[in-house]
């Protein structure tokens, strides 16, 4: 497995389940009571700086242990990581449009800055996920 | 499933005829063992930059190297 490939895998990993974490966490807060009370901002940044720091860490120590197999091809990207990291980004920027279109009619009707800005985030989280699952079907299906 | 690319190519057997390895062809045309492995499975099609180098690391052509099926119909 190539590098940019262990990437993609440690994203598809850690995406979904820094999505439920935060789910999770804003349902505890919420305590039964309505999300818009939630103070979601501080969860998020938890959220996102928890998932990069995962993601960092699975992609390094997978790195040390594939490296340990085959010490050439470690941190070795080329022209076929760079067509499907570009495939990848097309399918993302589909799914981020939507959730900014979301926003906007969110914001048309005057809905809680809650919806607002967790619209954003599941768009983000979304394309995230969706993106990685398109990278690691053509590194594993192919691309033509 | 994803249907394979129409370019063939014949990678394979050359590299066998030169005696080498994925890994040595690879290298030498600047490219992962796993990028080779898509290219001579038809899973991936190969820049006309990178199908060059190939050719050129067998001292071969394009066209001895990679093939193209006839769509338009005409016979030529």
């Amino acid at each position: 497995m190539v590098y940019e490939e262990r990437n993609a895998w440690a994203g598809l990993i850690v995406s979904p389940i820094v999505m439920v974490v935060y789910v999770v966490l804003v349902l505890q807060q919420a305590a039964g009571g309505p999300l818009t009370g939630v103070d979601w901002f501080p969860l998020m940044l938890w959220v996102i700086g928890g998932g990069i720091v995962a993601t960092i860490i699975l992609s390094v120590g997978w790195g040390i242990i594939a490296g340990m197999k085959d010490p050439d091809g470690v941190g070795r990207s080329d022209i076929r990581d760079r067509d499907i990291s570009r495939m990848g980004g097309r399918v993302e920027q589909g799914f981020v449009v939507i959730a900014g279109l979301g926003v906007i009619a969110l914001c048309a009707v005057g809905a809680d800055v809650f919806w607002i800005a967790n619209t954003m985030f599941a768009g983000f989280a979304v394309s995230a996920l969706v993106g990685g699952i398109a990278r690691v079907i053509a590194y594993r299906r192919g691309l033509v | 499933m994803v249907k394979p690319t129409l370019v063939s190519n014949t990678i394979r057997a050359h590299r066998e005829r030169a005696g080498l390895t994925q890994a040595e062809l690879a290298r030498t045309v600047g490219v992962t063992r796993q990028t080779l492995i898509a290219i001579e499975q038809q899973k991936y099609s190969p820049t006309l930059e990178l199908a060059f180098q190939i050719a050129r690391a067998f001292g071969v052509g394009l066209d001895d190297i990679f093939g193209y099926p006839d769509t338009s119909g005409a016979s030529s």
